[in-house]
């Protein structure tokens, strides 16, 4: 039979994994947007696995609303790359230093 | 080894594959489609662990509208590849080094020593009747009511904010006001004019 914990070094795995892209593809803001929905993906199945062992459906409604919240940020932060490519003709992270913080 | 096993090792080895292609090809589309096979096996796990309903809602919401909105994005934006890979090597032993690191750190605290069968023995199978979508609905629509409408009008505001994000009004363009349109009335673009017939000499 499967383990709870099996679900969660998967998960475990596909977080670390999604940390190393983020080290990785620094400079390429899409890149980083899809290693965010790799993380939240991690996160998700590990609600899932807890929600499936522990027989509380609490867990999947959890999973529910990150998914909603996930894909709204997806949307706005895509909206706000294409303005910003619009704008800047570059989506490299080094570039982006017009408020000079 | 059962086949449910063998099913999850397959969903996990895709998973944890897919992912590792998304973060090091070189072209974001190839990225974007390991990501949605990513996506793919992952809903495959969560139907293993009896999550029906996420499983599909995560192909068909997911893979079927966030990754394709990634995809649009990738396609349209002209980007240079290779500026956006420089670093990319150097930042490689430093990335190795902190994912290991989390790896091990996390398999630690998550073994089977704790998480185990022992401790967590697998639930037994549902009955055929049983219908995961109606269970998360009836907590979904009573328990969590007030969650559920923030949800939605958190995904209003989504909308909204993509939208007007990236709307623009171009000067030249050749646009026409519906509400302009709309208020035209017969005598602003037909005159009748009275005249009296020619006779004939």
């Amino acid at each position: 039979m499967i383990a709870l914990s099996d679900y969660l070094i998967v998960a475990a795995v596909l977080f670390s994994v999604s940390v190393a892209g983020i080290f990785l593809n620094r400079k390429n803001v899409l890149l980083l947007l899809m290693c965010i929905e790799l993380m939240l993906l991690a996160v998700n199945i590990n609600f899932i696995a807890f929600s499936h062992f522990l027989g509380d459906v609490h867990g999947q409604i959890f999973v529910f609303f990150i998914l909603t919240v996930a894909a709204a940020e997806a949307a706005i932060g895509l909206a706000i790359l294409v303005v910003l490519f619009r704008t800047r003709r570059t989506i490299n992270v080094a570039d982006l230093d017009t408020l000079k913080g | 080894m059962s086949f449910e096993k063998f099913l999850f090792y397959l969903f996990a080895v895709f998973l944890i594959g897919a992912a590792v292609m998304v973060i090091t090809r070189k072209n974001p589309v190839h990225s974007v489609l390991f990501l949605v096979l990513a996506f793919f096996n992952s809903a495959g796990l969560w139907m293993l662990a009896e999550s029906e309903f996420l499983a599909l809602a995560l192909v068909l919401v997911y893979v079927g509208a966030v990754m394709v909105l990634f995809l649009f994005v990738v396609m349209m934006l002209d980007i240079n590849i290779a500026e956006l890979r420089a670093g990319f090597v150097r930042n490689l032993p430093v990335a190795l080094v902190v994912a290991i690191l989390m790896v091990a750190e996390l398999v630690m605290v998550l073994s089977p020593e704790r998480f185990g069968l022992k401790h967590y023995a697998a639930p037994a199978p549902k009955p055929a009747d049983y219908s995961n979508t109606a269970e998360l609905g009836m907590a979904l629509f009573t328990q969590h009511i007030y969650a559920f409408e923030i949800a939605g009008a958190i995904l209003l505001v989504g909308i909204v904010a993509a939208i007007s994000l990236t709307l623009r009004r171009r000067p030249d363009t050749k646009y026409l006001d519906p509400g302009q349109q709309v208020q035209v009335r017969a005598a602003d673009r037909l005159r009748v004019i009275e005249m009296k017939p020619e006779e004939k000499a």
